[in-house]
């Protein structure tokens, strides 16, 4: 064993007695302006300590400095209706919603990115972790998680790397910490060859009353690290995530990625959860990003504003690890909660019962400070709000892009269409068995889908479903979504396109949409024109929750972005969570019985610009996004509800990439029972070809199988609110989906097309 | 037949959640002695016909390259057993 470092740090006093000596902020990631910043504020050179504490906080992802004045727009655009519900907005480790019966709901999606890249297994891993504990630090129990995806093109052969490393790490996180993984989306796509995207959604349930926030009030209470002890993982991790470009190596020698411990988090859980019920703490939060640093700097300028911390009370694995180091540290399973001293011992009594290692660091103080001792010796003094609130904002330039013009006019009307009915066949053959419209079992198989009993819906359906009160079958649901095609093309548009979608597959599940969460995937914002698809993007999508009147409660941005000097594709993913009485009455995605009407909801327009068809046929991508008409989304969400509540829809589905044909074969595989279609009607009435009925990805389409019984009802609903429908086809009982005047095709011929892409390049798995 | 044993162990700042579970084990059969347990991994390689120094060296490329994960893990020795064994 090594012995502990005794040397002494770099203390408040030795830093003013010596302001001219050399700092190495550069190399942590800090400017040369912010470091003369946190000189000014400070009054005197920063200790080694400070430097350590600001230059993570102050990092694009701790600090959103990039970002910042963009996102007001998601507090400023509301309504009082989209404020009843919240019971907590933006800016806490999760936004909470009021779902009623005294019961609130808790969900966050956050990314994990460059560290999957660079480590698959276990940057998806912790990634699921890391958003488990923003769940629990809201009071709530973790319910369900869910997962956006992003690859690079499927037959590289460096893709089977990242996605084997990154499917193992979420299924082996999640499942063994007891969670259903309810669903989410997969893409392949060149733009995320070395930079996979891994977004990961958590949901929680609370009592109204069980709910906690991060700060820390009450001088004397004290400051009680829990959990997993520290270690030098993750040391510079959080400024690296942010930095330049993680090739230009960390402040350390030590490693970037973290090694997370599943079963010490759901101990954790577990001992959280008792905590709360004895209501032995007073604030929480959990370590993530920038570890001790973030967390008491939070916390403090949450709260009273001071703090007063003894550093080497904190339980190190490693006992070599210096100041900087532990504050810097990304250990994970590590909470950090404020207990008054009456408490203490209450609060001791239940992680001993639950075998999780505890350390008292300090006190809540009033002296608006936060400071930190290490063996004695003074070595931060800092006003926390300068860390954790008051960090730099930068007005980034913004530029049109020079390229987007030209993309916008190489629309994809001059793509060859196809007219004869075995091209169409073919063509149909081809999405359906190409890489992002695939069937996604080889992935979603490997998570736990049905674990906690709660799962009323999941994979492949539109949206996850779980039910949240067992007595009255009370549950909500949840879908993420975006299209990074559509946003290259116009990031305003494609982030309405997200939201509308998301929506939908929310409001198909029979669930009234009620809160958004988004995780913003950009490129470098140090490029104006990566800032300016930022600003629009986050502009469209504030744009639109205030049409919709449902507020984003929180979520994460993530910036540089890029393979290369190439910035991914725009991709904010959009998290709609909706609510549903009971999940009894919940709305399955496929047919189930033969003999049923379907209906197409909606109309068809000529929009082939970055759809499925141009990417996979033609390779192409360009043109304008399909039109979004969120007032008509709302509309169908309302009709789909109503329906719902008539009992008069069997199976409703979103159509969306891939367009009517991909909506069609996914109804009939997902029960195996087969459908006649016709095209006829459609063609006649919204003026379009048949490959334009089949792969258009118009909005506000749905179809739904209504039982012939109540197909006078029905039509009279949707004439009553006058949406646009048409009778496109009948279930049968034969095995095959029958197109007229297209093609039939046997359901074994459509169900191996469309699971072979992945077990193809990834190898078998259990039933995929 | 000669044997390339390799041994690979996680870099010692990461977390060992295996190496942490056994050591709790021996915590609570109250071995208190033990202050720490690290599990690694141990290739043993079995060579046709003598080791050279270039057999040697290619099976340290290997052992960096494909036996160990050199993000989170370090490989700790490279050596050979049985060289002599008919």
């Amino acid at each position: 064993m090594t012995t502990p470092t005794t040397a002494s740090a770099d203390t408040v006093t030795n830093a003013a007695a010596t302001p001219e000596r050399e700092q190495p902020y550069a190399a942590l990631g800090l400017k040369q302006d912010e470091y003369l910043r946190i000189r000014e504020i400070l009054g005197r050179r920063p200790t080694s300590g400070e430097l350590a504490m600001y230059s993570v906080m102050w990092s694009e992802h701790c600090s959103y400095k990039s970002s910042k004045p963009y996102l007001r727009q998601f507090g400023t655009k509301t309504t009082e209706k989209m404020r009843k519900n919240l019971m907590v907005g933006m800016g806490e480790n999760a936004g909470v919603v009021d779902v009623g019966g005294g019961w609130a709901v808790t969900f966050k999606i956050e990314s994990h990115n460059h560290p999957s890249y660079i480590e698959p297994f276990q940057g998806a891993a912790t990634g699921v972790g890391g958003i488990v504990r923003d769940i629990i630090s809201m009071g709530a129990r973790p319910v369900a998680v869910m997962d956006a995806l992003r690859f690079g093109d499927i037959d590289d052969p460096d893709t089977a790397r990242v996605v084997h490393g990154v499917v193992s790490g979420i299924s082996f996180y999640g499942n063994c910490l007891g969670l259903p993984n309810i669903g989410g989306e997969t893409y392949f796509d060149s733009v995320y060859q070395a930079n996979p995207l891994v977004n990961a959604l958590a949901v929680g349930v609370l009592r109204h009353e069980d709910l906690h926030l991060a700060n820390a009030r009450g001088v004397g209470n004290k400051v009680v690290l829990f959990g997993a002890r520290t270690g030098g993982d993750g040391i510079g991790g959080a400024s690296i995530l942010a930095s330049d470009s993680f090739s230009a190596g960390g402040p350390t020698k030590r490693p970037a990625v973290q090694v997370g411990d599943p079963f010490a988090e759901k101990v954790l859980i577990e001992c959280c959860l008792e905590l709360f019920q004895l209501d032995l703490v007073e604030g929480i939060q959990d370590l993530g990003a920038a570890g001790i640093s973030c967390a008491t700097s939070e916390l403090a300028s949450n709260g009273d504003g001071g703090m007063f911390i003894e550093l080497e009370k904190v339980l190190l694995r490693d006992p070599t690890l210096t100041a900087e180091e532990i504050l810097m540290s990304e250990s994970q399973e590590r909470m950090m909660a404020i207990v008054t001293p009456e408490k203490l011992d209450g609060f001791l009594a239940v992680v001993r019962k639950w075998d999780v290692e505890t350390s008292v660091l300090g006190e809540v103080t009033d002296t608006g400070r936060l400071v930190i001792n290490w063996h004695g010796e003074e070595i931060v003094n800092v006003e926390p709000r300068t860390v954790a609130v008051d960090g730099p904002v930068y007005d980034r330039p913004v530029a049109y892009p020079t390229w987007i013009d030209a993309l916008n006019a190489d629309s994809a009307s001059r793509l060859a269409r196809p007219t004869t009915a075995s091209d169409l066949r073919d063509q149909v053959f081809r999405l359906v068995g190409s890489a992002n419209l695939a069937d996604k079992r080889w992935i979603t198989n490997q998570y736990d889908t049905y674990v906690l009993g709660n799962t009323a819906l999941s994979f492949p359906d539109d949206g996850g479903m779980v039910r949240v009160d067992e007595e009255s079958g009370l549950g909500f649901a949840v879908a993420t979504d975006a299209n990074g095609r559509f946003c290259q093309l116009d990031p305003y548009q494609g982030a309405q396109l997200a939201l509308a979608e998301a929506f939908r597959n929310v409001a198909v599940t029979g669930a009234t949409p009620v809160a958004v969460s988004d995780c913003l995937n950009f490129g470098s914002p140090e490029n104006p024109e990566v800032m300016w698809q930022f600003s629009r993007a986050v502009e469209g999508l504030a744009d639109g929750c205030l049409a919709m009147e449902i507020p984003v409660t929180g979520g994460n941005v993530s910036f540089y972005n890029q393979t290369g000097d190439v910035p991914i594709h725009p991709t904010p993913v959009v998290a709609v969570l909706g609510v549903i009485d009971d999940v009894a009455k919940r709305i399955p995605s496929g047919w189930q019985d033969d003999g049923n009407n379907i209906y197409l909801l909606g109309t068809t327009k000529a929009e082939l610009d970055g759809s499925a068809w141009a990417e996979v046929i033609h390779d192409h991508l360009g043109g304008r996004p399909p039109v979004v008409d969120l007032a008509a989304e709302q509309k169908l969400a309302d009709l789909l509800h109503y329906g719902n509540e008539q009992n008069i829809i069997s199976s409703a589905h979103d159509l969306a990439d891939g367009g009517l044909a991909q909506a069609i074969v996914e109804g009939v595989l997902r029960f195996g029972v087969g459908a006649r279609i016709w095209l006829g009607e459609i063609i006649e009435r919204d003026g379009v070809d048949a490959a334009t009925a089949l792969f258009s990805e118009s909005t506000g389409r749905v179809i739904v199988s209504v039982p012939r019984e109540d197909d006078v009802k029905f039509q009279g609903l949707c004439e009553g609110r006058g949406y646009p429908m048409l009778r496109i086809g009948v279930t049968d009982s034969a095995d095959t989906l029958e197109i007229q005047d297209v093609f039939t095709a046997t359901l074994d011929e459509l169900r191996t097309a469309h699971r072979s892409p992945l077990t193809e390049r990834f190898g078998a798995t259990i039933g995929a | 037949m000669p044997t390339i044993v390799v041994e690979v162990m996680p870099k010692a700042e990461l977390l060992d959640p295996q190496g942490k579970a056994v050591a709790g084990a021996l915590a609570r059969l109250g071995k208190t002695r033990f202050t720490s347990v690290r599990i690694g991994k141990r290739f043993e390689v079995t060579v046709d016909g003598a080791v050279d120094d270039a057999l040697l060296d290619e099976v340290r490329a290997l052992a960096e390259e494909m036996f160990s994960n050199s993000v989170i893990e370090d490989v700790v020795s490279v050596e050979v057993i049985g060289s002599v064994n008919h």
